[in-house]
């Protein structure tokens, strides 16, 4: 019998999953498995995940900004097997006017400073996380600057004594290319329109 | 005393070349700014990879000891001048500014690099768009990141800066005559104030 590939392995995986809890749905994107999960299933369906499926790493907590529909924010897990190598990618979707999902932290300990750092940037809120503090930017910081209405350059801002930024010069920009087979000169980045 | 140093006094009036015995005639100011220039300590504000070309200036191959600035003082209150190689954030500015605070005049700085000098590639809501937004930069040097050399040319154009000082009385000598000190009896007993 041959050994099963990764994405048998990743399959296999999400299945189990899902067969404990139905209400999680699977996607398959070019071979590779992911699972959506409601934030109130996330803590018991991550435990399942670590406990019985072998997943003992979290990787990498990330946060899309879908803005414009709704929910907004998406919370992506990537877990792993740290002995086999399997990854599985589980989304957490959540709306901006209530960007709250459990926190991670009982299940790994890693997820803290992931967790923080989603916090500060993209202002996602976790819930039971034992110290949520910004981690990039300082305690006092008003934006959450990876969210998409956040402009690239920043904004002009002061704290008296503590710290201060300022709207940094663009020129025109953010410049942006777009790609596509195109001549070396269109493809040359441009300012946004 | 080697050539070029001996050069760098002529140049600024500090002695007579042709005098025997190791005598020095200078004011006290240009000999100050003279041995400033090269002892400098530098302060090093390492916070990304132009930090490394310095490592590699400081390091034998480059060695950075050869202009006396190879004394890295941690300690602010201990260093001349600092030398911020790297980005510079505005979560770190502040304590950029505190730690310039901290170090005892004469001090001088050294922007190294595209990022400290203007923000570099990171026109971003994060990173401070040079540092001169917050210290005063005598010499900025050029490169993403600059070579070791970039750094000694850079510490070497800091250093005539630091020799062109200006004091009201440095530049005594270049309108006043040196006094012809080969030998004391040479000396006219009027202008050592013997007259009898």
């Amino acid at each position: 019998m041959p050994t099963p590939t990764l994405s048998e392995r990743q399959a296999a995986a999400a299945a189990k999953i899902r067969a404990r809890y139905p209400q999680v749905q699977a996607q398959e994107f070019r071979g590779d498995s992911s699972l959506t999960v409601a934030p109130e299933d996330l803590l018991h369906v991550m435990h399942y995940a670590k406990e019985s499926c072998g997943f003992d790493m979290l990787v990498c907590v990330s946060a899309v900004d879908h803005l414009g529909s709704e929910p907004r924010f998406e919370v992506c897990y990537t877990i792993t097997r740290a002995e086999s190598g399997d990854n599985l990618l589980v989304r957490c979707p959540v709306s901006e006017s209530d960007a709250t999902v459990p926190s991670l932290v009982p299940v790994w300990r890693s997820a803290n400073w992931l967790e923080r750092e989603q916090y500060d940037l993209m202002g996602i809120r976790f819930a039971g996380h034992p110290d949520l503090r910004r981690i990039m930017m300082w305690e006092g910081y008003p934006y959450h600057p990876l969210r998409k209405e956040f402009p690239v350059a920043g904004k002009d801002f002061e704290q008296e004594g503590l710290a201060f930024t300022q709207k940094a010069p663009t020129a025109g920009g953010p410049f942006t290319t777009t790609p596509g087979g195109k001549t070396a000169g269109e493809r040359e980045p441009r300012p946004r329109a | 005393m080697p050539s070029d140093n001996l050069q760098h006094l002529e140049q600024n009036y500090m002695c007579d070349p042709d005098a025997d015995g190791g005598f020095v005639y200078t004011t006290a100011e240009a000999a100050i700014n003279w041995m400033q220039k090269y002892s400098l300590w530098p302060m090093p504000m390492g916070t990304s990879c132009c930090a490394i070309e310095y490592m590699a200036a400081s390091c034998s191959r480059y060695d950075i000891s050869r202009f006396g600035a190879e004394v890295n003082r941690y300690a602010p209150h201990q260093a001349d001048f600092m030398f911020i190689c790297g980005t510079i954030t505005y979560k770190m500015a502040m304590l950029v500014r505190r730690i310039w605070d901290q170090m005892p005049e004469p001090k001088w700085c050294i922007a190294c690099g595209a990022c400290a000098c203007s923000g570099g590639m990171f026109r971003s809501y994060s990173v401070l768009q040079g540092v001169d937004k917050i210290v005063p930069v005598d010499v900025y040097i050029s490169g993403c990141p600059p070579r070791p050399e970039a750094l000694l040319q850079g510490l070497m154009t800091l250093q005539e800066k630091i020799q062109q000082t200006n004091h009201p009385l440095k530049d005594f000598f270049k309108t006043h005559e040196l006094r012809s000190a080969r030998n004391a009896a040479t000396i006219p007993a009027a202008a050592m104030g013997l007259e009898s």
